[in-house]
């Protein structure tokens, strides 16, 4: 375990000089801030210490957002070295980098965090609950992602960055040919996250069994706390798979074993086979809440009950148990038997069976409504003719045969951003219009948010169209340059300038946030979109006990009904209880923080002092098992000033709905 | 946060200590006994298959649940996983020209 203090600090990269010295500089800038504001109370008692649901959903969210950047800068780079032949803007090891942080960080912080937070903040609201299950599990659950995220992060400053792609294939990944730590990043900073992930999953699963409010049943929930449930369920029953992948990875890397290693007995595809058996339920673990979310988007603005509500749930269901059949699609030119193949060619194929039925159920919820074109409503009605081409293109990509010719190129690259793109981020930025007066209280402003959608939109189509025909003329992925011979040249500058578009697009929706929360105006109902659901039938922004008495629910849409039948019940101050909430704890920040010095220090491979690190892990499973806190109750007279003051706004909303 | 279930766990501790037995007993076995190899395999799989099914008991409440649907959901969920990871990647890993 010798330290090699002159490999600490990458070196040598002007654009990575120029990173470290930002670095510096915001974290200095961020110390002097809170101090001189006086916010270091406020940011110990209101956000790192919180087991607000609401709070860790906003956390999550903007850990998300920032990670956006990330990976989003990461891409533009990829296009700008590509746009044209024989370029030298990055050179082979530094695109390798790129490419590798950029799938990484997109998948598991951005898609995961973003849903997570979505999910974090409207499912107990929706399910007409005060809070999760466990409340301070779902602290440190944040806490662990944010870690993981962190530690994987500084590892293009700090030692270096993995290089071996996202899937991190052995034998490349492996001691042998990776021998540097990069790598060792990504097996101990997303076993971090993964772990984080899986107790979201298990709180989420027991939050939606155990904490539904009263009349409530299973097939009266809304349609995103179904798709959250699913994919609860799947994250529990995947993400273990893909730690104890991590945990081989790590183990081969850092202590010498043989799991993957192609000499002493190992099997390499083993890893392929163990990280798709995760990777391809990920999938649908970060589509299905984006569909839910959709589901509430379209049904809200057509104004019409969704269509096909049970089949919808049966469609759900159907693809959470073929999710975890069709994982060696991923790998068919590994070269197993045509028996192997066939069977996973047609499990593939049938999952678009159920996704089909999805699609129709939201054409015909939209069919004869009275559509209201709002920025939320634009990105639903985007992702069906989007995501349709991503989801033709995958039942190509699935004949076993044809996807030898597919197989490694940018066909695959521009299908798969045409699943996620449409199929997550579209509705995430749904998800933020939509829900951002329920998070803030007041509204994303609606014109700048249509410059967001037109130019992501645009941008998103200019970047990644040209290269499924760059890839059906041999255009392979993870390519740092290629020859002028070859063609490529002119649809690679069409995708570059794309790529300019789409962030263009981004900046818009950060100027988009920065002006709603200096201008826009705070006087807005809890229910600016006459929305269905329970999470509109309480304050935006949201108080922190979520409602002063739990609602009744007797159908589906249930806020809907209420407004319909008259049903909303004044402000009855006899009524009002006192309510039972968790406390704060600085546990899972702890917790958080340990992990990530521990990870640090197994990474550099310093296992003495990675163990005594560990020492303050087990510390504070120690301290938390001995932690008796009941809670504390919200008295009256606070509940009752709060309700007051809510329900006194004006009602509509103005100048921001088209 | 019940302080009504605040007798002493015992079947926790034996759960515990039973399952630090059966995975030294494997390391042992894998180690030390020079055994051939697909004996050694069977042994370490049995002590695996068992100390599952002692968590099950000793630490995941499965004799407790009221709901004996839900159960049988679970239990046949959980074997479906199962089946699918294990038989699936060996049926995968070792019918074609790959290994």
């Amino acid at each position: 375990m010798g330290i090699k203090w002159d490999e600490f600090f990458v070196t040598g990269d002007p654009l990575i000089l120029a990173s470290q010295i930002a670095i510096l500089l915001t974290s200095i800038g961020a110390v002097a801030a809170l101090t001189y504001f006086k916010k270091w109370r406020w940011l110990w008692t209101d956000w790192l210490t919180t087991v607000d649901h609401k709070k860790i959903g906003i956390l999550y969210i903007l850990v998300g957002i920032v990670m956006f950047f990330r990976g989003g800068v990461d891409g533009l780079m990829m296009r700008a070295q590509t746009a044209v032949p024989e370029n030298n803007f990055l050179d082979a090891q530094h695109y390798n980098e790129v490419f590798t942080t950029h799938g990484v960080i997109m998948i598991l912080f951005v898609a995961m965090p973003l849903l997570i937070g979505v999910m974090n903040f409207i499912v107990p609201l929706q399910i007409g609950a005060r809070d999760v299950a466990f409340p301070q599990l779902n602290a440190l659950s944040f806490w662990l992602t944010f870690s993981g995220a962190m530690l994987f992060n500084i590892s293009f400053v700090i030692g270096g960055s993995p290089d071996a792609g996202w899937t991190s294939y052995f034998p490349l990944a492996g001691k042998e040919f990776s021998p540097g730590i990069g790598n060792n990043f990504y097996a101990i900073a997303l076993q971090i996250a993964g772990a984080g992930t899986l107790m979201s999953g298990i709180n989420f699963v027991v939050t939606i069994l155990k904490m539904r409010t009263k009349g409530m049943t299973l097939m009266k929930m809304p349609m995103f706390t179904w798709t959250s449930f699913i994919t609860s369920i799947i994250i529990t029953a995947s993400f273990p798979i893909f730690t104890v992948a991590l945990a081989l990875m790590t183990f081969d890397r850092i202590f010498g074993t043989h799991f993957f290693t192609v000499s002493g007995g190992g099997m390499d595809m083993l890893w392929a086979n163990l990280f798709w058996l995760w990777g391809h339920p990920e999938v649908y673990i970060v589509v299905l809440p984006a569909f839910g979310i959709l589901s509430e988007v379209i049904s809200t603005f057509a104004r019409k009950t969704l269509y096909g509500y049970k089949s919808m749930v049966l469609s759900i269901t159907i693809i959470a148990v073929l999710s975890m059949l069709v994982w060696v699609h991923h790998f068919f030119t590994m070269g197993n038997s045509s028996a192997a193949n066939s069977f996973f060619s047609i499990t593939t194929m049938m999952i678009a069976i159920p996704t089909g039925v999805k699609v129709f159920n939201w054409l015909f919820t939209m069919r004869k409504g009275r559509i209201k074109f709002t920025t939320a409503m634009l990105w639903a009605l985007a992702f069906v003719p989007n995501f349709v081409i991503g989801g033709v293109t995958g039942v190509m990509l699935a004949m076993a045969a044809a996807d030898y010719q597919y197989h490694n190129t940018l066909f695959l690259v521009a299908h798969f951003h045409y699943v996620l793109i449409p199929g997550v981020v579209f509705p995430l930025f749904a998800a933020f219009y939509y829900w951002w007066p329920k998070m803030f209280g007041y509204m994303l402003n609606e014109r700048i948010g249509k410059w967001h959608f037109w130019l992501f939109t645009i941008g998103f189509n200019l970047t990644f169209m040209p290269m499924f025909f760059l890839g059906l003329d041999g255009a392979v992925r993870r390519a740092y340059t290629y020859s002028e011979q070859t063609g490529f040249g002119p649809l690679m500058l069409t995708s570059a300038i794309g790529a300019i578009i789409l962030a263009a697009g981004f900046a818009v929706l950060l100027y988009n946030i920065y002006w709603s929360a200096r201008y826009a105006d705070r006087n807005i109902s809890n229910d600016p979109w006459d929305a269905r659901t329970l999470e509109w039938a309480t304050a935006s922004p949201v108080q922190h006990y979520n409602f002063a008495s739990l609602p009744e629910v007797k159908t589906l849409d249930a806020f809907w009904h209420m407004k319909k039948n008259n049903e909303i019940k004044e402000l009855n101050e006899d009524e009002i209880q006192e309510i039972h909430m968790p406390s704060n704890t600085w546990i899972p920040f702890y917790m958080g923080s340990v992990f990530l010095i521990a990870g640090f220090f197994l990474v550099f491979e310093w296992t003495i002092a990675a163990a005594i690190a560990t020492i303050g892990i087990i510390a504070g499973l120690i301290f938390r098992s001995f932690d008796y806190d009941e809670g504390f109750h919200v008295h009256k007279d606070e509940i009752i000033e709060t309700e007051q003051g809510w329900r006194k706004v004006g009602k509509g909303v103005k100048n921001h709905v088209s | 946060m019940d302080k009504t279930t605040k007798s002493f766990p015992i079947s926790h501790v034996i759960g515990f200590f039973l399952s630090l037995a059966l995975t030294f007993g494997a390391a042992f076995v894998a180690l030390q006994a020079g055994l051939p190899a697909n004996t050694v395999l069977w042994i370490i799989g049995s002590l695996a298959v068992i100390q599952a099914a002692l968590q099950l008991y000793m630490f995941m409440h499965m004799n407790e649940g009221e709901d004996k649907a839900a159960q049988s959901i679970n239990i046949l969920y959980a074997v479906f996983i199962a089946v699918v990871i294990v038989a699936g990647s060996i049926w995968v890993m070792f019918s074609g020209h790959s290994h």
